[in-house]
């Protein structure tokens, strides 16, 4: 495991050894009637288990589509993506929610929670849907999130931060072995960022998932174990 | 299993953070149901009624043999087709009067009567003895006994004076008929020797075709044909149909309009179930089963209310079904299963249909795209080109409807067309209204009065569209009954010349009646008349016996007329034809009509037409002197009088005293006419409280968009508050707009009620009815719907503007920080 604060060269990082998260020479095109663009042409990258990863680059370098494709929420050209042991390139679009629902924790700039649901329900919704509701599990990240008195309040009632750290508690509820967070602090400001960030990545170490998050802020990429900067479609 | 309680509990909770999404679209549900469940209870109460009917006297449930020529044939071809190895039951039937009840006097013959003739074998063999040895039973259903006497075992007489059988309930049995044994009811009905059809069993074997033993005097009628009284109520129903389906309509516009907001506000919802791991398939399923949960509450609740209107109308749908057709409907309303399972799939089917639209975008909903809170009303723009070619295409398609189809249900598919092309082409017209205006505007806040009410119009044009459709079949049908009523009044007077009408209980009274009259100086005419009942064509008609006198020459409503068409008549060789029996016929003036009567086969020149509003059957009017000759069994006991006003009273009163004559014996004229308008405006009643039922449904309609888009509108408005507008002002200026959407709405409805009520006159009354009112325009009448329009547009408004002028600067401000 890396210790980013020592400063170690991003291409010097060691990979684990089962990593949650392969990718291999994934590629992804646009077509409109005018142009064909190539978002990402051929990108390699590995996560292991509780590993955070910070994925970083311009606006429109392809992080985003990244994030969707191995969210299963597109689908690639080519190449390959492996969740733990499943291929999720090959699966067809019910399994691919299959994944999504038991392996992978998503976390959205706009924080996409549900505006009917009381925060306690949206923290529960996926885990719930998932079969995987664990009761001591979400009072313990009600805690850790600093949700407690939040509880019964409905996500319009809620600040950025907090709508941001209800939107992490729902992703970790089903303890998934990949967090996905594309760009989660786009809306907060600094010291929220810094709040949020933090409270993501303790609860990374705590469940041992592994963890891959689109950044523009070098700031709070400096706090995540690597780097891997998004280039041209390819990881430079 | 699990996972789709969860999902729909989620999506469940967005109806219970929009409780007014949720009413709006319970009450877009219940409304359609409700309307439409409740006509349709209506017609099928009046349907099971006319089973009830048919089946005593084997209707339409067994063949039968009818007189080809008259009503009624000789005793003798029974006689003749049962040697024959003709397995047929004899039956007779009239009319007879007690305590002043009109009922229907059924004789049968039980030991030859059909097994499968229906509720006649309900006698049972047990009292088939009673039933034909004297003094007999008379068979009525258990309402008829409750309203007669009250009691089995009460021998009543007839208001001639004639003495039934002592009662017996028999709950198989219709009201108002009464069952008696054949040669009783010969009796009564003055009918000796004389039937009305047989009913046809079972045959084996072969047996000699019917026109080697009767010749051409009975004609066969197959079993399961439909009844006279089901083919003159066919109208009727559908009228009462097609309103039922208006209704159904307008209130699917609101489910659409309801489903469409609600479904894309949830868009977002629906990204991040996708994005938290519900499939598509899962998701599609339970947004499903979301629909028919409350389809199912709704559709239940709709078919209380649709009981509720049901039970409330029925009254005067049985007297008006009584009074036009004589068809006794059962005043308690009985329904089938039958009735709730059509009622809850109508509900079910007309919200999946509603929602369609919504269901498929989110079938194929990208789960990355952005969210679009109002791409819904957005669409709802890019749909206006195509609405306006669909309207286009369908007034077309009524063109040619109206120019190509002749029969009622082309008339329907005209009004329909008419309807839908209107409704569709509204939004069209008004963006082109609110662009004119937009254009010549300069002033910033004008402009944008102008520019935010055409942005408003797609979310506003669904329940516009449904209060264009409320209103124009309201003037429709509203200019229909006035006309009706205006044309009505001057008929009744043509039509009911005489000032009194007398019908004596025997001839000996009417010699006694008329000598007595002819001794009296106020009575300035006795005109004999008579009325028989013959078939021409297959269609039955009345033949009225007039004398050739002033009151009817200077009064009788001739619709066209020869020249010397009064004088054609008093020879004998000329005819007066009703309007409907006219067109049924496909004869004009000048033409010949044959006419078959008991003295033999007549031809007649049609001398002229006349208005018969109403009356279902055909009608036909003659020389008394030529009647008299051509029905000699007939009693001549009918007169009508030539009274000076003041003298009709105490002429009543003296000849009640001496000849003891009831209501339905003797009547002065301002009593019938007001027995007739009695009738006229209970026929309506049932069509004017559907009416308001829809106009209702549309005000709600109008009410629950001002509702919803009043919220997705805060936007709009907020920056103009921030600008500097009060939110005083802010109201003003929305109440201004849909005042303005509202009115253009309304003045457009009444050129296009207008236009369908030339549709209901012109078209659909001729094709029903066969006859055609004067189209009349009353402007008083337009003027107060075109008031109550803007009065429903004014309430269903209310409640916004003051959310609007009442909303905390707080709110604004979030609003205007935060959704912008």
């Amino acid at each position: 495991m890396v210790d980013m604060s020592s400063g170690m060269d991003e291409a010097a990082m060691h990979i684990p050894q089962a990593p949650m998260l392969a990718i291999q020479n994934l590629t992804k095109t646009y077509r409109s009637m005018q142009e064909q663009i190539a978002v990402l042409r051929g990108v390699s990258v590995q996560v292991g288990a509780g590993e955070s990863v910070a994925l970083t680059g311009e606006s429109g370098s392809g992080k985003s589509t990244l994030l969707h494709l191995i969210a299963g929420l597109d689908e690639a050209d080519g190449g390959s993506i492996r969740i733990v042991d499943t291929e999720v390139t090959a699966l067809a679009d019910r399994d691919r929610a299959a994944i999504r629902r038991d392996r992978i924790g998503l976390v959205f700039q706009q924080f996409n929670l549900i505006p009917s649901l009381t925060v306690a329900d949206n923290l529960a919704f996926q885990s719930r849907i998932a079969a995987r509701h664990d009761s001591h599990w979400q009072s313990e990240l009600v805690d850790r999130l600093g949700l407690g008195d939040l509880l019964k309040r409905y996500p319009e009632q809620l600040s950025g931060g907090q709508q941001q750290r209800v939107a992490i508690g729902r992703a970790l509820a089903v303890r998934p072995p990949l967090l996905l967070a594309d760009e989660p602090t786009g809306n907060l400001d600094e010291a929220t960022a810094d709040d949020v960030t933090d409270i993501a990545l303790d609860l990374v170490k705590r469940t041992g998932c592994a963890f891959l998050m689109a950044t523009h802020s070098t700031r709070l990429a400096a706090k995540l174990d690597r780097k891997v900067r998004l280039s041209a479609g390819l990881i430079s | 299993m699990k996972q789709g309680y969860w999902i729909l509990a989620v999506l469940l909770s967005h109806w219970r953070r929009h409780p007014l999404q949720l009413t709006t679209l319970m009450v877009g549900l219940i409304s359609a149901t409700a309307l439409w469940s409740g006509v349709e209870a209506l017609n099928e109460q009046a349907r099971a009624s006319y089973d009830r009917a048919a089946a005593v006297f084997g209707g339409s449930r067994t063949a039968m043999l009818v007189g080809q020529r008259s009503s009624t044939f000789s005793q003798q071809l029974f006689v003749d087709l049962r040697r024959a190895g003709w397995q047929v039951s004899p039956v007779v039937e009239g009319r007879v009067r007690v305590q002043g009840r009109p009922l229907r006097l059924l004789g049968i013959e039980p030991v030859t009567f059909p097994a499968q003739a229906g509720s006649i074998p309900a006698i049972g063999a047990s009292d088939l003895k009673s039933f034909i040895t004297p003094p007999g039973e008379a068979l009525v259903a258990p309402e008829t006994l409750i309203a007669l006497a009250g009691t089995e075992g009460a021998v009543l007489r007839t208001d001639d004076g004639a003495t039934l059988p002592p009662l017996k309930a028999r709950p198989q049995l219709a009201p108002g008929v009464v069952v008696v044994d054949i040669g009783l009811a010969q009796s009564i009905l003055h009918l000796q020797g004389r039937l009305s059809r047989l009913l046809v069993g079972d045959t084996r074997g072969q047996l000699p075709p019917l026109e080697t033993v009767a010749g051409d005097m009975l004609r066969h009628v197959a079993a399961d044909a439909e009844t006279d009284l089901e083919r003159l109520t066919d109208s009727f129903h559908l009228n009462l149909s097609a309103f039922g389906l208006l209704s159904f309509l307008v209130g699917l516009f609101i489910v659409y309009s309801a489903v469409g907001l609600a479904f894309e506000q949830r868009m977002p919802m629906f990204r991040t179930l996708r994005a938290c791991g519900v499939s598509s398939r899962k998701l599609n399923g339970v947004l499903l089963i979301e629909l028919l949960v409350l389809a199912t509450a709704g559709g239940l609740i709709g078919l209380v209310c649709g009981y509720l209107i049901a039970a409330a109308l029925l009254p005067n749908v049985a007297v008006s079904l009584q009074g036009l057709y004589g068809a006794r409907v059962s005043g308690a309303l009985a329904l089938r299963p039958e009735w709730w399972i059509a009622g809850l799939a109508m509900s079910a089917g007309g919200t999946l249909a509603a929602s369609a639209t919504s269901l498929l975008k989110v079938i194929r909903l990208p789960v990355l795209a952005a969210a679009q809170p109002y791409a819904w009303q957005q669409s709802q723009r890019r749909w206006l080109g195509w609405q306006g070619v669909t309207a286009a295409a369908m007034l077309v398609a009524a063109i040619i409807v109206l120019i190509v189809g002749a029969s009622l249900i082309s008339g329907f598919a005209l009004l329909a067309l008419l309807l839908l092309g209107a409704a569709l082409a509204l939004p069209v017209l008004l963006a082109f209204v609110l662009r004119i205006g937009e254009r010549n505007s300069r002033q910033p806040l004008v402009l944008w009065f102008w520019a935010d009410s055409r942005q408003q119009l797609p979310g506003l044009s669904l329940a516009l569209m449904a209060l264009l459709l409320a209103l124009a079949v309201n003037v429709g049908v509203g200019t229909m009954v006035e006309s009706f009523n205006k044309t009505f009044t001057a008929w009744l007077d043509g039509r009911l010349a005489a000032d009194v009408y007398v019908n004596a209980v025997s001839d000996a009274q009417a010699r006694d009646i008329e000598a007595s009259l002819r001794a009296r100086p106020e009575v300035t005419a006795v005109l004999r008349s008579g009325r028989a009942e013959i078939e021409i064509g297959g269609w039955p008609v009345e033949v009225l016996g007039l004398a050739d006198h002033a009151t009817y020459r200077d009064r009788w409503p001739l619709l066209e007329s020869l020249p010397n068409a009064w004088a054609d008549v008093r020879s004998g060789g000329g005819v007066l034809v009703s309007e409907q029996l006219a067109r049924r016929l496909k004869r004009r003036l000048g033409d010949r009509l044959d006419v078959s009567t008991p003295a033999g086969d007549r031809s007649l020149r049609i001398a002229a037409i006349y208005a018969d509003y109403g009356n279902p059957k055909g009608q036909i009017a003659v020389n008394i002197d030529a009647f008299t000759v051509r029905f000699p069994d007939l009693p001549r006991t009918r007169f009508g009088l030539r009274v000076p006003p003041g003298k009709i009273g105490p002429l009543i009163d003296d000849m009640r005293e001496a000849f003891h004559l009831d209501e339905s014996r003797l009547s002065d004229q301002s009593t019938l006419k007001m027995e007739s308008k009695a009738i006229f405006n209970r026929t309506f009643a049932v069509t004017a409280a559907l009416n308001t039922f829809t106009l209702g449904v549309a005000g709600v309609a109008l009410l629950t968009s001002l509702l919803t888009l009043s919220h997705s509108r805060l936007p709009q408005l907020a920056p103009l508050w921030a600008l500097g507008v009060t939110r005083r002002q802010l109201a003003g200026i929305e109440f201004l707009k849909t005042t303005f959407i509202a009115f253009i709405t309304a003045m457009l409805a009444l050129p296009l009620g207008l236009l369908v009520a030339w549709c209901l006159i012109a078209v659909v009354n001729v094709r029903a009815f066969g006859w055609r009112l004067p189209f009349h325009v009353f402007p008083l009448h337009l003027a107060e719907l075109l008031g109550v329009a803007m009065l429903a547009s004014l309430l269903a408004m209310l409640i916004p503007l003051v959310r609007l002028m009442r909303m905390p600067p707080a709110a604004l401000i979030r609003i205007f920080a935060n959704e912008r």
